[in-house]
């Protein structure tokens, strides 16, 4: 045969196996990549935790102010498995979480449902938008002693400080949502026929979720700080209670302790909304480069 | 028109099907008199759109309005629309001034407009279901309007998963699917690129054929309007007000590509640009006056 005419379909062999060598290069160093990035991130775990540790049993920190990891560490054990002074340790988690997802929603429901009422209601916005601007201006931290005069030691203050803090952002955020709406969207539904009621729940409200859903991120770790700071200040129950006592009797570890404790609620708290965030937006293009 | 004009745009909307039969006809579809609107600016002046407005459609008849960039088309939709009323003048339709939005009218917007978080079959029974057609029907009618514009197996899907020119069938079919008397298109598809824009510009012509509606469409492209209309009006520099109309012979039906290649359009594209260009001139000098 000719060279000339086995060449061609040579070289389209040799280019297609050359192909499939660079892509399963290319996946060899996605993996390799991804694996450095996990590596790394407890490499750099490790490090400070070891260094903490390395510092406290050498001297260089003082281990009776800072702890160590391994007191910590010892700490959380203990608490899980003969409870705390206070009682078992599921029920001081459950209390927090209790106040703290109560007053979360009460300051959603009431954020949303407002913030929707006054950004699509010029009049309400306008009666009512100074008082907001002026409530907002307060440092809302400092009611938490005075809901624990009105409401007692119970949860009911830690839900109260919670919804304070909850209250503001998801209201803002609504209200701007509702405020920001495509007027092309709300024209072309007017013009298909929709009643301003129909306009609010089909077209205003859906095209503010996104925006409500930044502040639901947000907001519940403003829930998790009323619900702790309230405890913190008063409590029978709760990790804000473990943190005051910790404090009482000096125990570092136990201050840290109760912090990890609230960081691992938190976190899975953060994983339950984004999974739900997710389920919701289906209609919203992906958007490239985030695995969110 | 039987629907009293004085309640609000939603309360208009039930009476649509019965005032169908009872049409008088012997009224021109739109008629403008002397319409003139004008807006406030943020920063406090009066901004005149369109002033001195006299133009009429016929039924049935297919109009294009075209003008400089800016020059206040749409703001002429608009008040025929009834998304907004003129400051001056009257404009009536079907011989009845405009009060709220007019349920025989649709309107295609130059942007998308189409509900994101809203399937294909949704968005395009929205209309329907705003009016208060029970859902299986809106759902027939919907699907049946798909098929029309070709999009029945995309029913499922949702916008952002559509090529532009497919969002604007979405658009067409969700306007048609409430079978307006009038309709109003702004600049539809000045967002598609040359070639899905004459593929449209058939659809439109089809889809229009069959329905006897009559049309008012901006754009600022001088083919296009003297393929697809009637009637060519010319708007002045902003404020706009009409400045010529000219009647289009040309036969129907048409095929948008192959109309252009005939020598009677080449004598009325360069009739009409005689009397375009100059407005076009004094657009684009204001702009360089701004600009310096």
């Amino acid at each position: 045969m000719p060279p000339e005419l086995v060449s061609p379909a040579v070289r389209t062999r040799a280019a297609k196996t050359g192909a499939a060598d660079r892509t399963k290069a290319r996946a060899r160093a996605v993996r390799h990549r991804t694996l450095l990035v996990y590596g790394s991130r407890l490499a750099v775990l490790a490090l400070v935790l070891g260094l903490w540790e390395w510092f406290a049993r050498t001297g260089v920190i003082d281990p009776f102010n800072f702890s160590m990891p391994s007191k910590i560490w010892d700490q959380i054990k203990q608490w899980t498995l003969h409870g705390t002074a206070q009682g078992p340790l599921g029920e001081q988690i459950w209390y927090t979480l209790y106040e703290a997802l109560f007053g979360w929603i009460i300051g959603v429901v009431a954020g949303v449902v407002l913030g929707i009422a006054l950004g699509r209601v010029r009049f309400l916005a306008d009666v009512f938008g100074p008082y907001v601007k002026v409530l907002n201006a307060l440092p809302r931290i400092v009611l938490a002693p005075i809901f624990l005069i009105w409401f007692g030691l119970g949860p009911a203050s830690k839900v109260a400080s919670a919804v304070v803090l909850v209250f503001f952002p998801v209201f803002f955020n609504a209200f701007q949502g509702a405020r920001e709406v495509d007027r092309n969207l709300v024209a072309n539904a007017r013009i298909l026929g929709a009643s301003n009621r129909r306009v609010t729940f089909q077209v205003v409200i859906p095209a503010a979720t996104s925006w409500i859903f930044t502040s639901l991120h947000v907001s519940f770790g403003f829930a998790l700080i009323g619900a702790i700071v309230g405890e913190y200040i008063g409590a029978t129950k709760g990790i804000g209670l473990l943190v005051s006592a910790s404090q009482g009797t000096f125990n570092a570890a136990g201050v840290y302790a109760a912090m990890v404790i609230l960081a691992v609620v938190a976190l899975v708290a953060e994983g339950l909304l984004t999974f739900l965030e997710k389920r919701l937006f289906r209609w919203k293009p992906a958007q490239p480069g985030t695995n969110r | 028109m039987s629907s009293d004009p004085s309640s609000d745009p939603s309360g208009a909307r039930q009476s649509a099907p019965q005032s169908a039969p009872s049409r008088d006809t012997s009224s021109p579809a739109i008629e403008l008199r002397g319409a003139g609107k004008a807006f406030r600016t943020p920063s406090g002046a009066l901004h005149t759109a369109v002033r001195d407005l006299d133009l009429t459609v016929g039924r049935g008849e297919f109009v294009a309005v075209v003008g400089p960039t800016g020059c206040g088309k749409s703001t002429t939709l608009t008040l025929v629309s009834g998304l907004e009323e003129p400051t001056e003048g009257e404009v009536l339709v079907a011989g009845e001034a405009v009060r709220g939005i007019n349920p025989d009218v649709g309107f295609v917007f130059q942007q998308d407009a189409v509900f994101p978080w809203r399937t294909v079959l949704s968005n395009v029974m929205a209309g329907p279901r705003f009016r208060g057609v029970a859902r299986a029907e809106a759902r027939e009618r919907a699907r049946d309007w798909l098929a029309r514009v070709g999009l029945t197996a995309f029913a499922d899907r949702y916008p952002h998963q559509l090529s532009g020119g497919q969002r604007k069938r979405v658009a067409l079919a969700a306007t048609f699917v409430n079978d307006p008397d009038i309709l109003l298109m702004d600049e539809p598809f000045s967002a598609l690129d040359v070639q899905t824009r004459a593929l449209m510009s058939d659809e439109l012509l089809d889809l229009w054929a069959g329905t006897g509606s009559s049309v008012v469409f901006v754009t600022h492209d001088l083919e296009e309007s003297i393929a697809l209309a009637d009637k060519v009006v010319v708007m002045t520099a902003g404020p706009a007000t009409v400045k010529e109309v000219f009647t289009i012979d040309l036969p129907r039906p048409r095929k948008v590509e192959e109309v252009r290649l005939q020598p009677r359009f080449v004598e009325i594209y360069r009739e009409i640009w005689s009397s375009l260009g100059e407005e076009v001139r004094i657009t684009r000098e204001r702009g360089a006056g701004h600009a310096a």
